[in-house]
């Protein structure tokens, strides 16, 4: 029992991870009805743009807040000069420009940085909560981090002018222009928004995993299925897909297949979960008009 | 076809023949290997390309047919060249059977599903109880089969040209499959499936069929690949080919028969110029070439052929 | 009839006297009185492109030795293709070196399904495939294979020494093994098995593996801890060696933990798991770890570093593939340096198999290189040595892995 009770909660550690960036991922898509291949390797790389500022002395949160613009800039700036240009080329052109963004920055930060792995600080204690063994301060902090950013989120999309001005230019943006919405830096301003949480994501995840530039690759994969199961097109549903993945994960791993068929099994249940319900758990399901 | 079209064909083909007598070994094998590549390509672009159904799973059937190869002529001793229609035939029952539940996925959905499957499948080929028959990790290695009677042709020749047979049939099968009805209800479902069932396309069974012939043109090419490889490890075939291979069917342009040539040509060729640009990060330079591919030919090096053959035909007529 | 024996007298005693006429030059393709050109694949992209770094630090070597005048007045060319860690691309490359840039031979291709993939093609093609960068077992068979040779001790040696300092030490123990699902890990894990022989079947409680996508190790920590074992053989590459050593102490578990060579470097694993989580670890050491303090006046490691300031300043000093990557080619210089004039591909095997007592700058006092005829393994001795919180701690005689 105790080991059942220990995977749960070390699954819900690494769905944490999952749920982070699986809601960067989601907010591209609110964005630009596009995923985001390259969205692990901007986190990744913002995480190290951090990593450099603590290097060079500067203080934990200082470096915090100082990446987070400075991915959102970057993020807007992808957008404007390597997106806009083939805004018009047929949607899987587009895909291929996002790996090759992902090919691009894993490579370089490889370069730059070498592929020793290298320790991130957490802002979180050392010392876990009530001396518990099961999850790390960490850990439980970045859960709580996750949520906050989720928080945020969920009301700039239902609660701003801007957020519904987004999702106007992401679902229709010949109207949007209509009633004078400015589509394209709606578009950038979506790219910024989610390398910026990307970058939290980074930042909370680095301390678990270690920092080096293969650090988002299988996180992707899961975040991916974290966000489609949750609902492509809600947050909440993109953590509860986070959480859902990484419990799964752990609990089937222990106890039914082993690790050796893990993979296997999550896309056995990945499959089975979409065809039972095509838009996810909580995902809108959308009507098309003949 | 017409007549141009022809004439075009038959100077490629007498090209194509004359190569491996022109070229060395090592390009040979090059060759045979970007032929291969292209017979991969145009299942992919069937499916994709012509029906809309995106697949980032497909260096998963590459890695069956290639398996399948391996082990007929590892553990059975099958001849390589009997291999291929079981290579076929086994990806075809996969993909079909993929394709059934896929049935009920669109767009991002049914890439999330074929890129679990793409991820899933080397960790599948190294499982202890399958070791057996797939050698686990250490993989399988095979012979290169000899030139047959006695012809005078060395085994790097001989498999290309063995390559390029297989090749030309496939491709005359695809393209008269792609130009008939099946063809026509495939893009109509890509475009308009509410319309293309109304009109009474049997969208579940096309759809279905699809994936299956799409899955059974990559297994061929992973069995052909397996065979010049000499050599099937599940290393070889993990998610990158999957994605290598969507990247090739855009490059080379999608919905088009001579895509899968040109992407096939971009796919073995460009990773080595960037290799010798730069040691330091490769593939930074390879996603470099990518995003300046998608810029200058954004429908593909096909779309943009076609473009450039339409501006010519134009100023022929206006002189 | 006399006249004719004296030119040829004069011929002969010329002949006899003067000793470059006797050391007749012989070459292969690749070799020249100017040149010894050598090929090499290495994963400088794709999943393994950490390893990359070795091909980096080889080709700085070879960048100093041309520097200081070259191998007995010959430049060395170092010709390296990247194949991505993908058993094609290295077939390709591999051919591509043999075939078209022709190459003397090729050293430190990496990876074992890499090596694999040409092991029979550079056989027939009868071209060295030199001190190949993988530790399986396989490449010591010169009846089979005589042109390929592996250098560093096999991961299966290793195991063995594991199980027997086990079966000294703890002969009642629980054992659980943490091990990555590929050809490496398998290979530590086969030596582990056969090492205990009978034993292995009780003694080991539980073996999970895990994947290099996966994104932590925590989760088969639990399950190791919770089978009860008093025992932890961790077959991990570096970043999942401190993940599993930073949770296993987290998580209270305070087993004998022995972990694997390749993942000893005190800068790149025990420090960013916590030192003082990483007191007690045993491992079993070759060469001399770059973060040790216990090398930080050692002449032949400060050798080491002067070369990596000069020629590859962008490496890193805490990284044991740049020490690894000198190691193997101070090796090889060797080889080339007993080749002298006769750089013929199958020279430059029989001298690859005729080192005696052979060390680097940086091998462990006490391991020396030897090869025979019969003895493709370069390196098979290995000592074990203790964690103690700031050094690694030698003990035990050098073993061999008879």
């Amino acid at each position: 029992m105790d080991a059942l009770i220990h995977q749960i909660l070390a699954g819900l550690a690494t769905g944490g991870i999952y749920a982070s960036l699986a809601l960067a991922l989601v907010m591209i898509y609110q964005a630009t009805h596009l995923v985001n291949f390259a969205q692990g390797e901007m986190a990744m790389f913002a995480t190290y743009i951090a990593w450099t500022l603590v290097d060079a002395g500067m203080p934990y949160w200082a470096a915090f807040f100082l990446t987070v613009p400075a991915a959102f800039v970057l993020g807007v700036a992808i957008e404007r000069i390597v997106i806009r240009p083939v805004e018009n080329a047929p949607v899987l052109a587009v895909v291929v420009v996002f790996i090759a963004l992902l090919v691009i920055l894993n490579s370089v930060t490889g370069w730059i940085y070498t592929y020793t792995i290298k320790t991130f600080p957490s802002p979180f204690p050392k010392e876990p909560l009530f001396g518990n063994r099961y999850m790390s301060s960490h850990e439980i902090g970045a859960i709580g981090v996750t949520l906050v950013v989720l928080a945020l989120l969920y009301v700039f999309f239902r609660f701003t002018p801007l957020g519904l001005a987004m999702r106007a230019a992401a679902q229709n943006p010949d109207s949007a222009r209509l009633v004078g919405i400015r589509v394209g830096w709606m578009l950038a301003l979506g790219w910024g928004l989610a390398a910026a949480i990307g970058a939290v994501a980074g930042m909370m995840v680095a301390p678990i995993v270690y920092l080096d530039p293969n650090m988002m690759g299988g996180v992707l994969l899961y975040a991916f299925a974290a966000a489609l199961v949750g609902g492509i097109d809600n947050p909440g549903g993109a953590v509860f897909g986070g959480f859902l993945v990484g419990v799964l994960e752990n609990v089937l791993g222990a106890f039914v297949i082993g690790n050796e068929l893990k993979l296997a099994v999550a896309l056995v249940l990945i499959v089975v979960v979409l065809v039972v319900k095509p838009s996810g758990f909580f995902g809108r399901v959308h009507v098309t008009r003949v | 076809m017409s007549r141009r079209q022809i004439v075009v064909l038959a100077v490629l083909l007498a090209v194509a023949c004359a190569l491996p007598f022109l070229a060395s070994n090592y390009r040979t094998f090059q060759l045979t290997l970007v032929i291969i590549y292209s017979i991969a390509l145009l299942g992919l672009n069937m499916l994709t390309g012509y029906n809309g159904q995106i697949s980032l799973g497909h260096g998963a059937f590459y890695a069956i047919g290639a398996y399948c190869t391996a082990i007929l002529m590892d553990r059975f001793g099958v001849p390589y060249w009997a291999t291929l229609p079981a290579a076929g035939a086994v990806c075809l029952l996969v993909g079909f059977l993929f394709g059934l539940p896929a049935l009920r996925l669109e767009g991002l959905y049914l890439a999330l599903a074929t890129f679990a499957l793409g991820v899933s499948l080397p960790q599948l080929l190294k499982y202890k109880h399958l070791e057996g028959w797939t050698g686990g990790v250490q993989g399988i290695v095979i012979n290169k089969p000899e030139a047959p009677f006695g012809l005078p042709l060395n085994s790097d020749q001989w498999l290309y040209f063995f390559t390029l047979a297989v090749a030309l049939v496939m491709f005359a099968l695809a393209w008269n499959l792609l130009r008939g009805r099946i063809g026509r209800a495939m893009v109509a479902i890509r475009d308009q499936h509410i319309a293309a069932e109304a009109m009474g396309v049997h969208t579940a069974m096309v759809k279905s069929l699809t994936f299956g012939v799409s899955a059974m043109y990559t297994g061929v090419a992973g069995a052909l690949g397996a065979i010049a490889v000499q050599f099937v490890a599940p290393d070889s075939f993990n998610i990158f080919l999957s994605i290598v291979f969507l990247v090739g069917i855009v490059i080379g342009g999608l919905a088009s028969i001579s895509g899968a040539l040109y992407g096939a040509l971009f796919i073995q060729f460009v990773p080595n110029v960037a290799d010798e640009i730069s040691k330091a990060a490769p593939w930074a330079i390879f996603g470099i070439f990518l995003i300046g591919f998608v810029y200058l030919m954004p429908m593909g090096i096909a779309g943009a052929v076609r473009l450039a053959a339409a501006r010519l035909a134009r100023k022929a007529r206006n002189v | 009839m006399k006249a004719k024996l004296t030119p040829i007298a004069a011929l002969l005693a010329t002949a006899l006297a003067s000793p470059a006429a006797l050391a007749q030059k012989k070459y292969d393709p690749g070799a020249s009185d100017t040149e010894i050109k050598i090929g090499n694949t290495n994963p400088y992209s794709g999943p393994a492109s950490a390893y990359g770094t070795i091909g980096k630090t080889i080709a700085a070597y070879w960048k100093m030795v041309n520097e200081q005048g070259g191998v007995n007045g010959r430049k060395v060319t170092f010709i390296s293709y990247d194949d991505s860690y993908s058993p094609p691309k290295t077939v390709e490359m591999a051919r591509k070196l043999v075939e078209q840039d022709q190459v003397l031979f090729l050293f430190q291709t990496l990876g074992t399904p890499s090596n694999t993939a040409i092991h029979k093609y550079m056989n027939a093609k009868k071209v060295p495939q030199s001190f190949v960068a993988t530790g399986a077992t396989k490449w010591n068979d010169p009846r089979n294979f005589p042109w390929t040779m592996g250098w560093q001790p096999n991961y299966q040696t290793e195991s063995k020494i594991y199980a027997r300092y086990i079966l000294k030490e703890k002969p009642n123990a629980k054992i659980a093994i943490l091990y990555q699902n590929d050809d490496y890990g398998k290979d530590y894990l086969k030596g582990f098995h056969d090492g205990l022989g009978d034993k292995a079947k009780t003694m080991i409680v539980k073996e999970v593996s895990y994947e290099t996508s996966d994104p932590t190790v925590d989760s088969q920590i639990i399950q190791l801890q919770s089978s009860g074992a008093d025992v932890f053989f961790n077959i991990t590459t570096p970043k999942f060696a401190a993940q599993a050593i930073r949770k296993a102490y987290d998580i209270g578990w305070k087993p004998l933990h022995l972990l694997n060579n390749v993942s000893q470097s005190v800068g790149s694993v025990l420090k960013p798991a916590g030192l003082e989580k990483s007191v007690g670890i045993i491992t079993t050491a070759y060469g001399k770890d770059p973060t040790d303090p216990a090398w930080d006046n050692d002449p032949g490691m400060n050798r080491w570093r002067a070369f990596m300031k000069k020629y590859y300043p962008e490496g890193s000093l805490i990284d044991s593939s740049n020490v690894y990557g000198y190691a193997v080619s101070q090796t090889l210089h060797q080889v080339l340096k007993q080749a002298g004039d006769n750089l013929t591909r199958e020279n430059i095997m029989k001298q690859a198999a005729s080192l005696k007592d052979f060390e680097t700058d940086t091998g462990l006092p006490g391991i020396k290189i030897n090869t025979s005829p019969t003895d493709f393994a370069p390196i098979q001795q290995m000592q074990l040595a203790r964690f103690d919180g700031k050094t690694w701690v030698r003990f035990g005689e050098v073993m061999s892995a008879k």
